[in-house]
């Protein structure tokens, strides 16, 4: 039964097994350049399960950010996930314990799977679902493992590797860019970022930027809105 | 290498960080799965918010770029530039995203 859930979710999931190593293993040399190895890697990779957030999860933990900071910096980088949860509810409703799993491990490359792929034919939804999502994590822990085991073991110079992270959000923006027919909102937190870092400074800039940017963006709403056509429910 | 914090205060930072990752997944279940609709204004949010956490990240992240010398702000322009004329180009996450890193790598360690 379980076996033939697995066979029918792999297939699926192979791009994803190629970006999260790739991804995962970009991760576990950050986090082993700032002293955490593999363990810590293995372990936030199982305890998160978020790439954007695990890779400022890394600065955070190397500049020793206090709690409430990282709980609202997480919180907004994650924020997306809300979205994700409420076209997904129909999908895993009576899915009992293991709904619990599959809101846990709601990742943008689950979610995008969990939206297109279609069981075979006698496969159980459910249980195909519930694989994509396991598999997809497990590539995940494994890649942050061999990336911070790569990193110790072989001991190359791993200057400049933080540099993923920034790659990684350019990458985002750009798609954005591209499926976003309004340009207001990205060019607004890169502007309210960049005034805030020389107003406060690099250590304090973040939570002063996202008021900011949360305050103008109720504020332009409206406009913002109209011009679009948001659907009205 | 030594750490900024204690090793009990670093599984402090990932446990916060592992219980809010969960409940920015968990909200939509616990407050709609029962019908109800979301207020429009999270709806809203939900779509405008994240390019624009994403620029505010990649400003963050360029927040060590000093003009005071080439070595400050060469690599890190030369490979965002990079990154993003590579995925303008391919499409491609990974390549996108190695070769910007690995050329950034390149030009700290050998070049400047």
């Amino acid at each position: 039964m379980n076996r033939k859930a697995i066979a029918a979710a792999f297939p699926v999931t192979v791009p994803v097994l190629m970006g999260y190593l790739a991804i995962g293993i970009a991760f576990g040399l950050m986090l082993q350049s700032i002293g955490y190895g593999a363990l810590w890697a293995g372990f936030m990779s199982l305890v998160i399960y978020a790439g954007s957030g695990q890779y400022l999860g890394v600065s955070l933990l190397a500049m020793g950010a206090p709690l409430t900071q990282v709980a609202l910096l997480t919180f907004i980088v994650n924020f997306r996930h809300l979205v994700y949860g409420l076209s997904l509810l129909e999908k895993v409703r009576g899915m009992g314990v293991r709904k619990l799993y599959m809101i846990f491990s709601l990742t943008d490359e689950t979610y995008a799977l969990l939206s297109s792929a279609k069981a075979p034919e006698g496969v159980r939804e459910h249980d195909f679902y519930f694989w994509i999502a396991l598999l997809n994590q497990s590539y995940w822990i494994a890649g942050s493992v061999l990336g911070a085991v790569a990193g110790q073991l072989l001991g190359f110079d791993t200057t400049g590797v933080d540099f993923a992270m920034t790659a990684l959000f350019i990458v985002i923006a750009v798609d954005q860019w591209r499926s976003y027919s309004r340009h207001l909102p990205a060019l607004l937190g890169g502007a309210a970022t960049l005034v805030c870092l020389a107003l406060f400074g690099p250590d304090n800039m973040l939570v002063p930027a996202l008021a900011v940017i949360m305050l103008v963006l109720v504020l332009v709403r409206p406009g913002l809105e109209q011009k679009k056509g948001v659907e009205r429910a | 290498m030594n750490s900024v914090l204690s090793p009990t205060q670093a599984l402090a930072s990932i446990l916060v960080m592992a219980a809010v990752t969960f409940l920015t997944r968990a909200l939509p279940f616990l407050l709609f799965d029962r019908g109800g609709h979301p207020p429009r204004i999270v709806l809203y949010l939900g779509q405008v918010l994240p390019p624009a956490v994403i620029a505010m990240l990649i400003v963050y992240c360029l927040k060590g770029v000093s003009f005071a010398t080439p070595a400050g702000w060469v690599p890190a322009l030369a490979a965002g530039l990079t990154a993003a004329a590579l995925h303008l180009w391919k499409y491609n996450d990974l390549l996108s995203i190695f070769g910007a890193t690995v050329l950034y790598m390149v030009l700290v360690q050998g070049v400047f």
